[in-house]
């Protein structure tokens, strides 16, 4: 097959201008349309956003490094730790992930590109705006928002202007999601190539359609509630305020209906991922495929049931304890499985560990522990005491970064050859591995003792006792956060550039699916015309 | 803001390389509060707080046990089924007895886990027949007591943490070891020991959280709803907390210190409480009845 443009058996001179026309410059870029271009776009914004997001939480651990105000004051203090988890949730993790779906889901379907390509532009380039909005929130008058980024009501009330802006960079972010959800949806049901049926889907590609599910599910809500919070400020409602006769607490109850939900929609593409690279390196099929997929499916639906268990300590009636405690420990189960069909995928496979392995294992060994953290967490007795402190910051950056992003890394050292063409350097895809995996633990890792010892959340300041923990948490959250400059400058960028060895097709022996029957790098356009598959829809015949 | 800023992101980069600053706040464990190098929740003053250690023991067990099967086999496969050493690839990809049971195993597991949890969430919230029902509210940024109905009934307070912490907080707690840092009121809130206590909870203002770790209890504070949370301390004491709902700039700076004192003890702290009270009522009376 040539390497040039096309890829498959097209009819020949069939719609040929496109080629002769591919966009350059600026043009390419803002009016793209091709799913590739959008998916790079989405994972060059998100990197961005990831770094913003890690200058914040830098700063909030250097002022926790020690007792005492060092650096900020209390009020700047609270809009770094509500500006780090928004623009982490909102501008690194998700749009991480659409980047993920935009590059891989056509590709892997054997679909020339996403359904609707240019609502897929419209859909990337609103989060700009938004984005900038957030992070120029800074500047506005009162700062950021200082609320956390769970923007409780009535403290909602009492922030300036840029609470304003962040709903309105919120409710564009959201809709964002929304349309990129509904277009990843349409072109996974209708443009699979034919033999695709929905149980020989790659496990990257369902988890994208039932997160896209949740995604449409849930947005909304979260829309709904920062309308409310919005209209009680400026608009003499009174849905939050008890002096009206509305409900602080209902705030609560509508953010978390949303909120749970999109926890797993940040976990479960991470998981997808996973299901790609464990069996490609163990050279071995992935164990359990239907159960993976039912599995999935299942967290998906009682992800809806579980939001409560953010609110134990509200003061809601033993038996709404007793069923959110249920159906929270519940998810445990499906989630287990799917940690030991992993397993059993690499055992008594012929493994290899280069970097995507190293990711994808590291991220089954501290996600796992992040589980069981959750885990712990769910036993509302126990949560009594966990609630609002450091052993809930701890669970949720080890399911949130020891997992999504890990699985990220893993997805990218993967993927990256296909996307650019050249390998990336595995000495260094190690030292990245090893570098990220122990600076991670030595941040989060004490932050488990300082929740057990009783430190709240969202502390400016802290009991004497608590120092040495905290100044080791900033200690590796110094290392961690240098280890992602060291990834951007000597292993993202040199790829980008093309600086490295050129890349096979399939550059990893075992690995399956049809991104694997086009080029390195993909070309501009592929599977213009659907291709025939084999009977396990991993192989282009003919 | 931002020069400010660099100038002093510098000082703390310097200061953390030399790491000359972790010793200088050599404090002691504070009983009742938190410890130094703490890795478990803080020693029980109730025997709710005994149950969750108790309940927080048998889940690390259970995790640690599951932690060391699942990745005691997934290092094992790392070391011995090694493309490097060999080792061909199996073929098999499924087995639905063993889905099975790695299902159903774990479910079970998961009912007994909660047969406990159910009963501690259970007594967790009677807070039927209290001895003692104080009402705890959430300002920003300090707490009011209101003792309302058994001995003590009448007292009320406003607790603040201790200014000078304040200050020495602003100033950045250099060269200071303090072993209530953040913990230390001006007035303590005090209950008998071995009483029932019931503390309602409500706000003024955003929604706080009343929290005793010693005591196993959390609550939030709610504008305009009155929650409700118990406690029985088995020993004497001093036993601290800290707000737990994000409330504001001063969210870390509005802690809570409960005084357990012995019944005797606590009857003579109710009277001096009630004294100048009753001193504060007769007076204007004196004065209106000689005006006349």
């Amino acid at each position: 097959m040539s390497a040039v443009i096309d890829t498959d058996g097209r009819v020949a001179g069939a719609h040929d201008h496109d080629h002769h026309h591919a966009p350059t410059g600026w043009r390419r870029w803002v009016f793209a349309t091709n799913h590739k271009d959008i998916g790079t776009l989405y994972l060059l914004f998100a990197f961005a956003m990831l770094m913003v997001g890690g200058v914040l939480a830098l700063l909030i651990r250097a002022e926790l490094f020690q007792p005492g105000l060092q650096i900020v004051n209390p009020e700047l203090f609270n809009q770094l730790t509500t500006m780090h988890g928004l623009i982490m949730v909102f501008g690194a993790i998700m749009p991480a992930f659409v980047g993920f779906a935009n590059w891989m889901v056509p590709l892997q379907i054997g679909a020339p590109d996403m359904a609707f390509a240019r609502m897929n532009n419209f859909s990337f380039w609103l989060m700009i705006p938004a984005a900038v909005m957030l992070v120029l929130s800074f500047f506005m008058p009162g700062g950021a928002p200082a609320t956390g980024w769970t923007m409780y009501a009535p403290l909602t009330m009492q922030m300036g202007p840029s609470m304003d802006a962040g709903i309105f960079a919120m409710h564009i972010l959201g809709a964002s999601s929304i349309m990129g959800s509904i277009n990843i949806v349409v072109t996974i049901l209708n443009m699979r190539a034919p033999g695709m049926t929905l149980m020989k889907m790659p496990m990257f590609v369902w988890t994208w359609l039932i997160t896209a599910y949740l995604l449409i599910a849930v947005m909304p809500v979260l829309a709904g509630a920062i309308t409310m919070t919005l209209t009680d400020r400026h608009f003499g409602t009174t849905f939050f305020n008890p002096a009206g006769g509305g409900d602080p607490v209902m705030f609560q109850h509508i953010f978390w209906f949303f909120g749970h939900p999109e926890v797993y929609i940040m976990i479960l593409p991470a998981f997808g991922i996973i299901s790609q690279v464990v069996p490609a390196f163990s050279r071995k099929k992935l164990f359990g495929y239907s159960s993976m997929v039912y599995a999935t499916a299942s967290i998906a639906i009682l992800s809806f049931i579980v939001w409560a268990h953010h609110m134990y300590t509200t003061g809601m009636p033993v038996t709404g304890q007793l069923f959110f405690m249920y159906a929270t420990m519940l998810i445990s189960v499906p989630t287990g499985v799917k940690v030991f069909n992993w397993v059993a995928t690499m055992w008594k496979g012929a493994m290899t560990f280069e970097t995507p392995m190293l990711f994808a294992v590291g991220f089954i060994f501290v996600f796992t522990m992040g589980g069981f953290t959750g885990l712990i967490l769910s036993m509302a007795p126990i949560d009594i005491q966990l609630q609002d402190g450091y052993y809930v910051v701890a669970h949720f950056h080890y399911v949130l970064v020891a997992g999504s992003l890990f699985a990220m890394f893993s997805g990218f050292y993967y993927w990256a050859p296909k996307w650019t063409g050249v390998m990336y350097n595995e000495a260094r895809g190690k030292l990245h591995f090893w570098w990220t995996m122990i600076s991670f633990n030595v941040t989060f890792f004490p932050m488990h003792f300082l929740g057990l010892a009783g430190m709240p959340r969202r502390y400016a300041d802290y009991p004497m006792q608590l120092a040495d923990f905290n100044a080791l948490a900033s200690v590796g959250a110094f290392a961690f956060g240098l280890a992602q400059v060291y990834f951007f400058f000597m292993i993202v960028l040199p790829c980008l550039r093309g600086h490295g060895e050129k890349a096979a097709q399939r550059p990893w022996e075992a690995a399956e699916g049809l991104e694997w029957e086009v080029p390195s790098p993909a070309p501009f356009h592929t599977y213009e015309t659907a291709p025939k598959l084999n009977a396990d829809a991993t192989r282009v015949v003919g | 803001m931002f020069n400010t800023l660099d100038k002093k992101l510098a000082a703390v980069a310097v200061s953390m390389l030399t790491f000359s600053s972790g010793i200088a706040h050599a404090v002691n464990d504070l009983p009742g509060g938190p410890a130094v190098h703490q890795l478990n929740l803080q020693a029980a003053a109730t025997k709710i707080a005994e149950e969750q250690h108790f309940l927080h023991w048998m889940m690390m067990g259970i995790c640690l046990a599951i932690f060391v099967a699942v990745f005691g086999v997934m290092f094992y496969s790392i070391f011995r089924h090694r493309k490097s050493l060999g080792h061909q690839p199996a073929t098999f990809h499924e087995s639905v007895k063993v889905e099975l049971i790695w299902t159903v195993v774990p479910f079970i597991i998961v009912i007994l886990m909660a047969v406990p949890a159910t009963k501690m969430v259970v007594a967790q919230k009677d807070t039927s027949a209290a001895d003692l029902t104080i009402k705890a509210t959430g300002y920003q940024w300090r707490w009011g007591y209101e003792y309302l109905s058994g001995e003590g009934n009448g007292i009320n307070f406003v607790s603040s943490l201790d200014l000078e912490h304040r200050q020495i907080s602003n100033d950045g707690a250099k060269g200071v070891a303090i072993d209530d840092y953040l913990l230390k009121v001006d007035n303590p809130l005090v209950v008998p020991v071995g009483k029932k206590v019931r503390i309602i909870t409500t706000a003024a203002d955003v929604i706080h959280a009343f929290a005793v770790p010693a005591f196993g209890i959390k609550q939030d504070a709610i504008p305009g709803f009155v929650r409700d949370t118990w406690f029985k301390a088995e020993r004497t004491g001093d036993f601290y907390g800290q707000c737990q709902e994000l409330c504001g700039k001063e969210h870390a700076y509005m802690p809570i210190h409960v005084k357990v004192l012995s019944q005797d003890d606590y009857s003579a702290w109710v009277k001096s409480q009630q004294e100048p009270k009753a001193a504060a009522v007769e007076k204007p009376l004196e004065l209106a009845q000689s005006a006349n």
